[in-house]
């Protein structure tokens, strides 16, 4: 019997059983961001411990820092608090540190992959749950909290169950105005917010087999969201031309000896999985969430569920849902008006989504009454946009053209949510009050279709808008 | 107990009075905003945990457990939750706002899988009872909440109100709980030899020079 991806790196990297039946796991790249790592650098300092493998751990800013100036100090005095200690921290232990002056700051998941430093067949750590992103590499990428944070730092590992690994095999093509963002949606749509509670997602089939590697990244992005460990795609061409002459990728001269190993780390074709998992992507459409997880989503065409057809288990959740969105019987997620449109996040931040979103910006401007706001997801994905013309099509269409961080997505930084505007949004979470403010709303979706909803004013299939533009 | 310190000590049960936080799938944000996050420390977290499900935003109060006077008993709390409790964001803000607010253990019917480990690491033991289980559980503390509940890792019991109810917790976790190794970082510093030894057999760590 074969093994899977996650079988095959798990054991290159177990460096032995522990007492308490998990693994130590050596982790081949640690990534930090200044939020989660201060109390883990806090409690090194406390135990009087080192960090031994400094050059496999690297920081960059991103949640705290704003998008309109990043001159310092920082206006917000407790953003330029964090930042100061993040370069303290990493100048102490030798730590590279990818700050606004280096010219590669960003999303900490958006510029481990553009960097290179992401790849095939390793472990990958980093202080937040979205680390999942890594996954589309055929890594095993964990989020963790900030005591683990400090014990990568302490150890270059990690005390670690392993995971059961579910295979979701998506077999078609996609129909036009239908992306990556979808495919997830639709997903945890049908397997939940808990549904993969336990597991590793294994994404397979010949819808993530055509994808680049900035789609598989929207994917195996909100594999948390769906409550699965880490998500992940087998390794092939795509990824590994995807990585060549990057930064941090292995030389020219050591890249085929680099890409025969990639190539063993993948699943075997008589891998065994604990489940199995088959959609058709023809059943995926431009889907919206109307609720207040990522599972409460459904196809733009559709009505608003009612709570009263959901079963006695899930009720209390939709109906907190509904009214907390203010949603009447009848209603229709197209149409929706909304106040704000957010394009970015380690979600859908990168130049590929810059490119979808303004391919519909093109056709018109943003709505009176909207703010739209597109904040690239890293330095290198602005400067590439910036080149192509992309930042001019936005400003064109009374878009805002940001500096690159996590902005909207969580709020963290001076862009935020006002009482309970709703906002088209790129991101990955739907939470109560995620965007600022308490009270906001926010509706998940492709970038594509934050674009068309910025210049409508309300939620609208893409598929019209493009369809119009083509005519 | 001293979940987040460096000294170690065995956690094998759990006195406290309960408190009900019911709601299945609440997630991180909820349990601690991420306004309250920009600090270099985990210090004052505990005033906002739940903030904006105990707060308006003028500040007034709402109805929730946290502010029912019948749950507002001093010293450390058992709170009890339901399904997938913890999920989303991977923020140890959130247990340790928990803590910081007073809770010492949870107990509930499933808990996010970050969430879970990030408590294990600070020495809060999080265990599970089925639904049919904790709705009685609940029932019994919204009856007469002014009792100790306890919580016992030695015989995997908890008790309440004279009435004793199984609870589970996977064996590792409970391990490193029991024998206070629930701070995994001595343990895996101790094997650095290995570590390096494994690092040494990576082929991308060493660059891929054959
Ligand atoms: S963009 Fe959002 S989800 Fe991604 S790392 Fe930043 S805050 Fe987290």
């Amino acid at each position: 019997m074969g093994k899977s991806l996650l079988d095959k790196v798990w054991d290159l990297h177990a460096v032995r059983e522990l007492d308490s039946g998990q693994t130590q796991l050596f982790i081949g790249l640690h990534l930090v961001h200044e939020v989660t790592s201060p109390q883990a650098f806090a409690m090194l300092r406390e135990a009087g411990l080192d960090v031994p493998f400094p050059d496999r751990t690297f920081a960059t800013v991103d949640h705290i820092i704003p998008t309109d100036s990043q001159a310092r100090p920082l206006r917000d005095g407790q953003a330029e608090v964090m930042l100061t200690e993040i370069e303290k921290n990493c100048r102490r232990h030798g730590i590279r540190f990818f700050d606004p002056a280096s010219g590669h700051q960003g999303i900490v998941h958006v510029i481990g992959p553009e960097l290179g430093l992401t790849q095939p067949g390793m472990t990958i750590a980093c202080g937040d749950s979205h680390t999942s992103t890594h996954g589309a590499f055929g890594a095993v990428a964990l989020g963790i909290g900030s005591s683990q944070v400090r014990d990568v730092l302490a150890s270059q590992t990690l005390a670690m169950a392993r995971p059961k690994v579910r295979r979701i095999e998506v077999q078609g093509k996609l129909g036009p105005g239908v992306f990556a963002k979808d495919v997830i949606l639709h997903i945890i749509r049908i397997l939940g917010v808990k549904g993969g509670v336990g597991f590793a997602y294994e994404y397979a089939g010949s819808v993530f087999d055509a994808m680049s590697m900035e789609e598989r990244m929207t994917v195996c992005n909100m594999s948390i969201e769906g409550g699965a460990r880490l998500g992940y795609v087998n390794p092939d061409d795509i990824t590994f031309e995807y990585l060549r002459g990057r930064p941090y990728a292995p030389p020219a001269d050591r890249f085929e000896e680099a890409v025969a190993w990639w190539r063993t780390v993948g699943s075997d074709a008589d891998a065994e999985y604990a489940d199995v998992v088959r959609i058709a992507a023809s059943d995926i459409a431009p889907t919206v969430t109307w609720g207040i997880n990522p599972g409460q989503a459904i196809g733009v065409d559709a009505e608003i569920p009612d709570p009263s057809s959901f079963d006695k288990h899930e009720r209390d959740v939709v109906e907190d849902a509904y009214q907390y969105m203010g949603w009447h019987e009848g209603d229709r997620i197209a149409g929706t008006k909304i106040d704000v449109a957010f394009i970015g996040s380690c979600t859908n931040g990168r130049l590929s989504d810059l490119r979808e979103a303004a391919r519909v910006a093109k056709l018109g401007r943003v709505a009176p009454n909207v703010k739209a706001l597109v904040v690239p997801g890293s330095q290198d994905v602005a400067r590439a946009a910036e080149a192509e013309g992309l930042d001019r099509v936005f400003r064109d269409a009374g878009f805002e053209w940001r500096l690159p961080g996590c902005s909207m997505c969580l709020a963290m930084n001076p862009d935020k949510l006002q009482g309970r505007q709703v906002c088209a949004s790129s991101s990955n979470r739907n939470f109560k009050g995620r965007q600022g403010s308490p009270s906001g709303r926010t509706l998940l979706m492709s970038p594509a279709m934050v674009a068309a909803a910025a210049i409508q004013g309300v939620v609208t299939d893409v598929r019209e808008v493009l369809g119009k533009g083509n005519a | 107990m001293s979940a987040g310190e460096s000294q170690q000590a065995v956690v094998d049960s759990v006195t406290g009075r309960p408190i009900p936080l019911p709601g299945n799938d609440i997630d991180t944000d909820q349990i601690i905003p991420a306004r309250y996050m920009t600090a270099v420390t985990f210090d004052g977290l505990g005033q906002h945990a739940f903030q904006d499900l105990r707060f308006e935003q003028d500040g007034q109060p709402k109805a929730h457990p946290m502010n029912d006077p019948r749950f507002r008993a001093k010293g450390p709390r058992v709170a009890i939750v339901n399904k997938n409790f913890g999920c989303g964001s991977s923020r140890e803000h959130a247990p340790q706002a928990l803590w910081r607010w007073g809770v010492h253990a949870l107990v509930g019917e499933s808990y996010a899988d970050i969430f879970f480990n990030n408590c294990v690491a600070m020495g809060l033991p999080c265990v599970t009872m089925s639904e049919a289980e904790i709705e009685r559980l609940m029932a019994s503390v919204n009856e007469d909440p002014d009792h100790d509940l306890v919580v016992s890792l030695a015989t995997m019991m908890l008790t309440y109100r004279h009435q004793s109810y199984a609870i589970e917790m996977p064996e590792g976790a409970r391990k490193r709980l029991r024998t206070g190794a629930w701070d995994a970082t001595g343990q895996l510093v101790q094997a650095l030899p290995q570590v390096r030894e494994i690092a040494g057999r990576l082929p991308y760590v060493q660059g891929f020079r054959s």
